[in-house]
């Protein structure tokens, strides 16, 4: 058991700690364009002053939360009724529906977002569309705007809000749903008396499954969001690949952590409650 | 009642249509004469054979492939210990510490693990004058990205199971190692084979952690796929999605068609 | 051989945190017997047999097996098997091999296997179930199963943890004639648990009352019926009526040893009353009777014939009686 406990417990401790660690002290180092690698280690606090006082920054993590925040609520609103769907199937077809939700996942990320590059690009077949439908006269090019990243962040994450209420929505007894009915509830009472209540450690654990990864995500924006879409994790990117401020980036990643600690914990916790359910 | 659940049904199929409209048009175009992707001009296969001629391509491909059986098998076979320990070992030093962890990796943005694990490989070269960037250090950073998927599938299937089980085999004469090897593994393997995929998967497909640790030499193919997709559209990367879905949906089929010939 | 007690535990004792699942405890089980921990749930009967089985390691005192000492010694090197309430069979391995189990770990030769995995399939009438997975099997057949492969090593004891609790009760009257034929015929010690007193009695050779961790009473199933030690004891194995004695103490009166008659019996102890509810189970009654002398009593008749049942109706003002023997004196 000691083997068991200390083989991961000492590569997560190198792989993972220890670089979690050297992230702080290299934000708390100076940037330094000549030397190699470009940072002077000491005790400074002049990257995290930068990122406070320049409203690039600022603009970057508050437009960071808001469309992570709103992509989340658009999955949510989307997955809900489509995890509900599935688990009212009949028993034996929820695994392939289920199946045909998780298969895109099983694809790559990339490929996914580059699906949308044509569709959204000038004159694409969105744009064509909205235009014969009539929806939109002169509907101009999705791509590169805040749009455009939206709806990747929903379409890439929307397995991860489906999977989690799928597994609390399948679990709710009917007879509850009848106790329910039985006592006078009509159902739309039902629904949100009983159903919404008991799915709620799905909907917390869907919500953060989407907005944890959103808040961070650099692919989406690079590739369908324009040059005015902000997200700090493009922030981080480029501050580090492109201006090599290693300090800076890393002052960019401890605040990125900090900010997300409350919802990580969050959901730790909620998934240790399911957990303990089960057992 | 009904009501609820006729609209819940729409929304499904819209849902669905959501999800494989853009993946079908990307197949479609693969086909395409044309370069451009939102003009059909043809049925072609030009771009299959481009992408089977694109020596670097493949290249990316080999070492990509050759990444994920390492990472994955590592990421298993330390998801498994720890998955296992967590469940079994309720009480032991630092672990509340161990278990987030396990499991922070999972929920930690990429680009804040790639630039670290960034700094430790940076770190090590100076004071140990190695690893060189490449394979080995991107098999490592995937490796420590995948354990918290491979526990998280091991931790929640021994929650369910029979403690009782472990204590038969006991009782009946085997050792504790004699009772993981015959009893506790048969029936947490299947956790620890999809566990295995999706390590498998999510190094195969990941660019950011990639990027960040890989140094000059080494391409994977998610680097070759952004590199190219960053400059616009590309039919040759039609072709390889194409590739990739119908082998997800291949393995998909098999799986489901495995579980419900045991079940 | 050694000639001594299967089982000899001395002071054993078992905490979980607070609370003192098994409280010093000292047992006694003899060779051959069909011993029976008996009591309601949380008494620690089940605590007790993961004790004797190895899965609980005692806080306190000794426990022997076959004359050596066992306390610290791991299940797996214990010569002791357990049937288990869920039966815990493996569902990946078919029936004989969940039989042979055992024996494989014993390092037994595959031929030698074989035929002992048959032997004892046979014995419990499953030898044309043995490639069946136990998810094919119905409830009465895992039972036996689970039954076959812990008797299968030959075990010096036994332990059965509620054996027949997930059976219907049909099943379950049958199973337990089966169970004792086969004890009888291996000449085996059997240790079983159960919250039933009615499988208990009808099974055991001996039985141990449990209550709060400790042994409220150890004797054959009459002894304990008809000569309860205190009023727990009384109060939890059958129905008892417990009557406050002049001068201290009580006794315990069985329903059976009362008679219920219109007119005054010529017994040595009566009592006028009134029945307020009658209970007709079929081949008995039982009523309720109102008495002034020691409240509400509990009297059973045998309907020996088809009008008896009707024989007495509620409000009626009836006379109990009974004899000097037919109750036992409570200490406690």
């Amino acid at each position: 058991m000691r083997f068991v406990i200390g083989l991961p417990f000492l590569w997560l401790g190198i792989f993972f700690l220890l670089p979690c660690l050297l992230v702080l002290a290299i934000s708390l180092g100076t940037y330094a364009p000549d030397s190699v690698p470009p940072v002077e280690l000491g005790f400074s606090f002049k990257s995290f002053a930068l990122l406070f006082s320049d409203d690039l920054y600022l603009a970057a993590w508050l437009s960071s939360l808001r469309i992570a925040a709103t992509s989340t609520l658009v999955a949510l609103l989307l997955g809900y009724p489509m995890a509900y769907a599935i688990a009212r199937a009949a028993p034996n077809r929820r695994p392939l529906l289920l199946m045909l939700v998780v298969l895109p996942f099983w694809t790559s990320f990339l490929i996914r977002i580059y699906a949308w590059m044509g569709l959204l690009a000038d004159n694409g077949l969105i744009e064509q569309f909205l235009r014969w439908s009539g929806l939109a006269s002169n509907p101009g090019t999705i791509l590169g705007t805040e749009w455009a990243v939206h709806l990747g962040i929903v379409y890439a994450y929307l397995p991860f809000m489906v999977l989690p209420l799928y597994a609390t929505l399948e679990k709710l007894d009917d007879s509850l749903l009848e106790a329910a009915a039985d006592l006078g509830a009509k159902p739309f009472a039902a629904f949100l008396t009983v159903t919404l209540p008991l799915s709620l450690p799905g909907i917390v654990a869907g919500c953060l499954l989407v907005f944890i990864p959103a808040v961070g995500e650099f692919v989406i924006p690079d590739l369908l969001g324009g040059t005015e879409t902000l997200m700090i994790g493009k922030v981080l990117w480029d501050e580090f690949f492109t201006n090599g401020d290693w300090p800076l980036a890393s002052a960019v990643a401890v605040c990125l952590l900090v900010l997300l600690v409350g919802p990580i914990a969050l959901f730790q916790r909620n998934q240790a409650r399911s957990l303990e359910r089960r057992t | 009642m009904r009501g609820r659940a006729r609209f819940a049904f729409g929304m499904l199929a819209f849902g669905y249509a959501f999800l494989y409209l853009p993946i079908a048009l990307v197949i479609v175009y693969s086909f395409n004469e044309s370069r451009l992707v939102t003009v059909w001009s043809g049925f072609s296969l030009k771009w299959w054979h481009a992408l089977f001629a694109n020596e670097a391509m493949l290249e990316a491909a080999w070492l990509s492939l050759r990444i994920a059986l390492v990472s994955a098998t590592g990421a298993a076979l330390l998801g498994l210990a720890a998955g296992y320990a967590l469940v079994r070992a309720p009480r032991f030093p630092g672990r509340t510490l161990f278990g987030s962890l396990v499991v922070a990796p999972m929920v930690m943005p990429e680009v804040v693990m790639g630039i670290s694990m960034l700094l430790l490989f940076v770190g090590s070269e100076r004071l140990f004058g190695g690893p060189d960037r490449g394979f080995l250090t991107i098999a490592i950073a995937h490796t420590t990205f995948s354990i918290a998927f491979v526990a998280i599938v091991v931790q929640s299937r021994l929650a369910d199971f029979d403690r009782a089980l472990e204590e038969a085999a006991m009782d009946l004469g085997a050792t504790p190692w004699v009772t993981f090897r015959t009893i506790t593994l048969p029936l947490i393997a299947p956790a620890v084979g999809s566990g295995w995929l999706l390590a498998f998967t999510l190094s195969l497909d990941d660019l950011i952690l990639t990027q960040f640790v890989a140094g000059a030499q080494s391409q994977t193919l998610p680097m070759r796929v952004y590199s190219s997709v960053r400059l616009g559209v590309d039919p040759q990367i039609n072709v390889l999605a194409t590739i990739v879905v119908t082998i997800a949906a291949c393995a998909l089929i098999l799986s489901g068609w495995l579980t419900r010939r045991k079940a | 051989m050694n000639s001594g007690p299967i089982v000899r535990i001395e002071g054993l004792t078992r905490r979980f945190g607070p609370i003192v699942a098994v409280d010093r405890v000292d047992l006694e089980i003899a060779r051959g017997e069909l011993f029976a921990l008996l009591g309601g749930s949380g008494c620690g009967k089940t605590t007790l047999l993961r004790m004797l089985a190895g899965f609980e390691t005692p806080d306190e005192g000794r426990l022997f097996i076959d004359g050596q000492d066992m306390t610290d010694v791991p299940p797996y090197r214990r010569p002791v098997n357990m049937m288990f309430q869920s039966y815990a069979l493996f569902p990946h391995m078919d029936v004989a091999a969940n039989v042979g189990y055992g024996l494989r770990r014993d390092g037994v030769k595959a031929p030698e296997i074989a035929a002992r995995v048959a032997e004892i399939l046979k014995l419990v009438h499953l030898q044309d179930h043995a490639r069946r997975k136990p998810s094919q099997l119905s409830g009465g057949q895992r039972q036996r199963v689970a039954l076959a492969r812990a008797l299968v090593k030959r075990p010096k004891l036994l332990l059965l943890d509620e054996p027949l609790a997930a059976l219907d009760r049909k099943l379950r009257e049958s199973t337990r004639f089966e169970m004792v034929r086969l004890q009888e015929q291996l000449g085996l010690t059997f240790v079983m648990v159960t919250h039933d007193q009615e499988e208990a009695m009808s099974m055991a050779t001996r039985l141990a009352v449990m209550d709060a961790g400790r042994i409220a009473q150890i004797g054959t199933p009459h002894e304990v019926y008809e000569h309860p030690a205190s009023r727990f004891v009384a109060d939890f194995i059958g129905i008892a009526n417990i009557i406050a004695l002049e001068g201290g103490g009580w006794m315990a009166l069985r329903p059976e040893k009362i008679t219920l008659s219109a007119a005054r019996p010529a017994l040595p102890q009566t009592v006028a009353g009134r029945i307020v509810d009658v209970a007709y189970e079929g081949d008995r009654s039982l009523y309720h009777v109102e008495t002034d002398a020691h409240g509400t009593m509990t009297v059973s008749t045998t309907n020996t014939s088809r009008a008896a049942g009707d024989a007495f109706a509620r409000d009626q003002p009836v006379w109990l009686g009974w004899s000097d023997e037919a109750g036992q004196r409570l200490e406690a």
